[in-house]
Parts: C-alpha cells; sequence; structure tokens
C-alpha cells in the first residue's frame, strides 16, 4: 500500500474509535505535556538566576569564610576589618566592598517591618551594578565615622513610607534613629533573598549596633576577566596566611554560575525523568489498546490477507495507527505544554524556555513510543493465519 | 495451457488440542480456465479446507498444489499474497466488506495491495461496481445497502484484479431466494463474458446444480466429480 494510503486507512481507524483513541492518547499528552512544561520552567529557572548572578556585576570575586556551596554547613565568620584592609591592599581601594548582615525590625513612624540590615561600604557601586533610585550611596566619611545614615531598597522603602519621600526622614534600626541618605532602584532577587528588602548602615555603624567585630562577606571587582583567577588565588592565600587554620572561600562568578547552572540543570532532568515515566505508562495503554483492536479486527486482517496483504502490509498498517496515535498525542501534549508554560511565565517571575529541538524532541520521542509499543500488537496481527482470522466471528 | 487450479493427492492435516485431524485425505483435482465448478458437500467434509488451499490461503500437508501454474509449497508468506492478490477473488458468505468503509473504497482494497494509486484503484473500482450494476452505490456504506448489494460489492471486489479464479464460499447463503438468484446470475455472466472459472463451494444441491461440473467431498475425500446432467439453465427461465 502506498504511505499515503496507510495514514489514511489509519486515521480512518482512530476516527471511528474517536473516545477510545482520545482516552489512549491521554496517557501520551499527559507524559508530554508534563516533559515540556518542566523542561520549560526548569531552563527558565536557570536562565533566570544566571541572569541574576550576571546581573550583580561583571568579574566578581566573591569571599566567604567556610565553604560556599549548596549545603555547605554556615560558618561563623572570623573575617574583620584588618582582612578588609588586607583585600583592599591587594586589590585595590576601590574594588572592595564588605558587608555584615543581621536580620531587624525597623520602624518608621508606626510603620513596622522585618528587614535584612547589611552594615555596608563606600564601594558598593564601584563592585556592584546597583543604581540609586535617588539619594546617595553610603560615603566614606559614613563609614569612618560611624554616621547613622542609612540606604534604602525599594521594597522596604515603599512599605516603611508608602508613597512619601523618604530621603531626610528617620528610620529605627535596633534601637539606634537612622536617617534616610537613599533609596535603590529595584532590582530583584539573588541567592534567594530579595535585594529590595533590605536596608544599608555603614559597616562600622552595624558593628556597633550589633556589638560585633566580624565581616560576613567581602566582594571583589577584578580589573577584567583575564585577572579573575590570579586574583582570587591570592586573596584566599592572604586570608589563609592571617588566620592558620581557617578555610576561606573566594568564588568566582563564573564558578557560581556553573555551580547553578549544574544543580538546577539535574533538577530540570529529574524531574523530567519522572514526568517521562507517565509518557511510559502512556505507551504501556497504547500497546494495550492496539491489541485489543487487533483482536477486534481480527476478522479484517484475514479479509485483507485473503485479498492479497502481506504480512508485512498487516504490520505496518497497524504500526502506523500506533504511531499516528502516540504522535498526535505527543502534538497536543506539546501545544498543552507550550500554553502552561507560557501561562505559568505570565503568573510567576519564573521565564518559560521553549527550545525548538526540546519540542522536536518531544514530538519524536512521542512517535518512537508508537514504535516502540506498537510492534508487538503489529506483529502478532501480522502473523495471524488468514484461515483462522476468516473464520472468527 | 496451464490450468488455474491443479491438486494432486492433496492432504490437510491440523492438530486441534494436540488431537491430529485430517481434513483432506488425499484430494486430485484439476480446474480450468473458465470453468463453472462447484465443490459440494456436508458441513465437516472437509470442502472449507479445500477452498482455503485452492484460494492459496492455506498450504497442503503432503501433495502438490498448484496455482495458475505456481506451486504454492515453493512460495514465501508474502509470496503467496501476491499470488492470491493477482489470482484469486474471494466471495464469502457474510460478504465480509470493511464497515463504515464505502463500497468503492472497499472494492479498491485488492489493488491498494498491489500499489497502485488512489485514483487508479478508484476508476477500476468504479468500472466494477458498474459491471455488478451498482454505479449508483459507489459511496455507500454496507449498512447503508441491502444484502443482496453487499454482495454484488463483494463479487465487484473479488473481480476488480482480474482474477483468474472465484472463488464463492456459500455466496446465496445469507441472502434471499430471490437475490441469491439474481447474485447466482450475477457470478454467471461473469463466468460467461470474462472467462473467469468460477468455483462455488456449497451445501446445497439446488445452488450446486447450476455448475457446469459438481465436485462432491465427503470424508476428506472427492466422492464423485461429475458433469451437471442437465444442460446450464437458461438464465430466464429460472424464476
Amino acid at each position: 500500500m502506498r504511505p499515503a494510503e496507510l495514514f489514511r486507512v489509519a486515521f480512518e481507524a482512530l476516527r471511528v474509535n474517536r473516545m477510545r483513541s482520545l482516552l489512549t492518547m491521554l496517557g501520551v499528552i499527559i507524559g508530554v505535556w508534563a516533559v515540556v512544561v518542566l523542561v520549560a520552567i526548569g531552563s527558565g529557572a536557570k536562565s533566570m538566576v544566571q541572569g541574576e548572578i550576571e546581573g550583580l556585576g561583571s568579574n566578581i570575586i566573591f569571599v566567604v569564610p567556610g565553604e560556599l556551596g549548596f549545603g555547605a554547613a554556615p560558618t561563623v565568620s572570623r573575617m574583620d576589618l584588618d582582612d578588609v584592609a588586607l583585600m583592599r591592599r591587594i586589590a585595590g581601594d576601590t574594588r572592595v566592598t564588605s558587608s555584615l548582615t543581621s536580620g531587624e525590625t525597623v520602624r518608621a513612624g508606626r510603620q513596622e517591618a522585618f528587614a535584612t540590615v547589611v552594615g555596608s561600604d563606600e564601594n558598593v557601586p564601584n563592585v556592584f551594578k546597583r543604581p540609586l533610585a535617588k539619594g546617595r550611596y553610603l560615603s566614606k566619611i559614613d563609614v569612618e565615622t560611624r554616621r547613622r545614615v542609612v540606604v534604602l531598597g525599594s521594597q522596604t522603602a515603599s512599605k516603611l513610607f508608602g508613597d512619601v519621600d523618604p530621603l531626610g526622614r528617620q528610620v529605627a534600626i535596633a534601637g539606634g534613629r537612622f536617617r534616610v541618605v537613599g533609596v535603590y532602584a529595584q532590582v530583584g532577587q539573588s541567592f534567594g533573598q530579595s535585594r529590595d528588602a533590605e536596608l544599608q548602615i555603614p559597616l562600622t555603624t552595624a558593628q556597633r549596633l550589633l556589638n560585633a567585630s566580624r565581616v560576613d562577606f567581602m566582594a571583589v571587582r577584578a580589573p577584567s576577566a583575564e585577572a579573575v583567577d590570579g586574583l582570587q588565588k591570592q586573596l584566599v592565600a592572604a586570608l589563609s596566611d592571617r588566620h592558620p587554620g581557617d578555610k576561606f572561600s573566594a568564588v568566582t562568578q563564573t564558578e557560581l554560575l556553573g555551580t547553578i547552572g549544574k544543580v538546577l540543570g539535574a533538577l530540570t532532568g529529574v524531574l523530567a525523568a519522572i514526568a517521562a515515566i507517565s509518557l511510559l505508562v502512556g505507551g504501556v495503554g497504547v500497546s494495550n489498546i492496539m491489541l485489543v483492536s487487533v483482536r477486534e479486527r481480527t476478522k479484517e486482517i484475514g479479509l485483507r490477507k485473503a485479498l492479497g496483504a502481506r504480512q508485512r502490509d498487516i504490520l505496518i498498517q497497524f504500526l502506523v495507527e500506533a504511531v499516528l496515535l502516540t504522535s498526535i498525542g505527543g502534538l497536543i501534549g506539546i501545544g498543552l505544554g507550550v500554553g502552561t508554560a507560557l501561562t505559568i511565565a505570565e503568573l510567576s517571575p519564573v521565564p518559560a524556555v521553549l527550545a525548538w529541538w526540546s519540542l522536536a524532541l518531544a514530538f519524536f520521542v512521542s512517535a518512537g513510543v508508537g514504535v516502540f509499543f506498537g510492534v508487538v500488537p503489529a506483529r502478532r496481527a501480522g502473523r495471524l493465519d488468514p484461515v483462522i482470522a476468516l473464520r472468527t466471528d | 495451457m496451464t490450468p488455474a487450479l491443479e491438486a494432486v493427492d492433496v492432504t490437510r492435516t491440523y492438530e486441534m488440542e494436540g488431537v491430529e485431524v485430517t481434513a483432506l485425505k488425499g484430494v486430485s483435482l484439476v480446474i480450468e480456465n473458465g470453468e463453472y465448478a462447484a465443490i459440494l458437500g456436508p458441513s465437516g467434509s472437509g470442502k472449507s479446507t479445500l477452498m482455503h488451499l485452492l484460494g492459496a490461503l492455506d498450504r497442503p500437508s503432503s501433495g502438490a498444489l498448484r496455482v495458475g501454474g505456481r506451486d504454492v509449497a515453493e512460495l514465501n508468506d508474502g509470496e503467496l499474497a501476491e499470488l492470491r492478490n493477482e489470482h484469486i477473488g474471494f466471495v464469502f458468505q457474510s460478504f465480509h466488506l470493511l464497515a463504515r468503509t464505502t463500497a468503492v473504497d472497499n472494492v479498491s482494497m485488492p489493488l491498494m495491495y498491489r500499489g497502485i494509486g488512489r485514483a487508479e484503484c478508484r476508476r477500476r473500482a468504479v468500472a466494477a461496481l458498474e459491471t455488478v450494476g451498482l454505479g449508483h452505490r459507489l459511496d455507500h456504506r454496507p449498512n447503508q445497502m441491502s444484502g443482496g448489494e453487499q454482495q454484488r460489492v463483494a463479487i465487484a471486489r473479488a473481480l476488480v484484479g482480474a482474477p483468474k479464479v472465484v472463488l464463492a464460499d456459500e455466496p446465496t447463503g445469507n441472502l434471499d431466494t430471490r437475490t441469491g438468484h439474481e447474485v447466482m446470475r450475477l457470478l454467471e455472466e461473469l463466468n460467461r463474458e470474462q472467462g473467469v472459472a468460477v468455483i462455488l463451494v456449497t451445501h446445497e444441491p439446488e445452488v450446486a446444480v447450476r455448475a457446469r461440473r459438481q465436485i462432491h467431498i465427503r470424508d476428506g475425500l472427492i466422492e464423485r466429480d461429475e458433469a451437471t446432467a442437465r444442460p446450464e439453465p437458461a438464465a430466464e427461465g429460472d424464476e
């Protein structure tokens, strides 16, 4: 039989049993749907996080005590202002920013909010991409003289002051009164924390307020991409020298991107694999229904053989039917998956990444499921003895 | 000239639940081109088995069977299917039309398996349907047609591939007497005008008597093989 005719006959057979075909397809539809959505959202999450990290600035090295990595135990920092000075000697005075972080309740008038209070310094704009909405950054003088000034994240600003201009107003932090000198523009989140919900005060002021001398974190901006690796080693060596026996990590942006990419990639892979199991179950359903169909159509098979159909003709006829079933299911699943991914992207901050190759792959996998699960019933059909098949009633 | 069908001492043995059943015990038979013969016998006589063998649907357990001069023992399944397709046309008691498929598409099927394109298949199927007087029923489905019309579609399907032999298995068994006569007249007309050998397989002597030759089967053997005593009935005088 000619290919066009094969498809016509197979399509007709599926159309006749519309309800059954649809229900059989459902397994494949759901499987493909789930895979497409998970891959799109997983890739979206990955590109979002990577975008956030890249959005911090470029050529940044993060210096933290202990290990930086997923699952690493948090370490109480032993770094202090002397270490900051050391880093500045190595990397340059304006290329290092340091911070000390604490969650505090902050108040302005009757408005209260829980916010991340970050002790910071004048180098924030030199290291990170952190535009201001209004006012100014913290200055060197602010840090040296332990001024009680604060720069608000955009979200904190609107929580505490609403539509009122916060510049020059007072904010109470851990019992101390601070004057607002600047408000950051909205930047979103990084490392799972909204940076818009923080407020920054001079590092020295923060140390006194929290009665601490430690520095939690430093970020160093290398002058060029080529300088990153050398600088990274220098920084760690210098810190280890000063604190023998303690461990320090200096992680570059590239490393961070790689790690996060790997973790999210693996997560997406695992979820997609789980979704693919339902595709497999769908395939078993196809196999099952094709076996039923072969049995029901035994007489038709006998007749076709009597009229000159070869074993191969019958096998191909049923195989085409199975593949058509799963391919149509695959297309519907892809359509639903794309729709769902776009809807999720619309309603959440996670973008959907719909790579054409992943959709093409989903289609070919569903067609492949048809071949794989259709071949046993199709062979059974092809091998039927026409004499016995014709006799069946 | 090569006979249409030739069986030499053919046996056929089945295994049914471990027990060997011999349906044909040694049948020799020659059907010439253009013959009109009836294979007659009670149920269980082996006449269905013989029909399946003559129709190249089955292979003998022993003996030689030549369909269109070709020994079926030497053909594989695919070649046997091709032989069936080109050489034999089947007409069944219960019509065996595909439901939900139009008359034209039903008739086209043997040609489809020859790899002939759809347009050409349709052209020839329409011609075959016109031959059996169903030019006005081309796109009707079996459930929209009477039993007689369905059997005529089946005859068109048997003829469309221009076979040498039409094997008709109780072709009137599911039809009333009048329609049965019409179907028989159609088969006889095709036999006369197109030179197709027609083999009726039946248990009804009154049907078999219309053929020019009667082959009586009993217990897996040919009991009698003789020319019908009275001349071929005139088509008009039979009603």
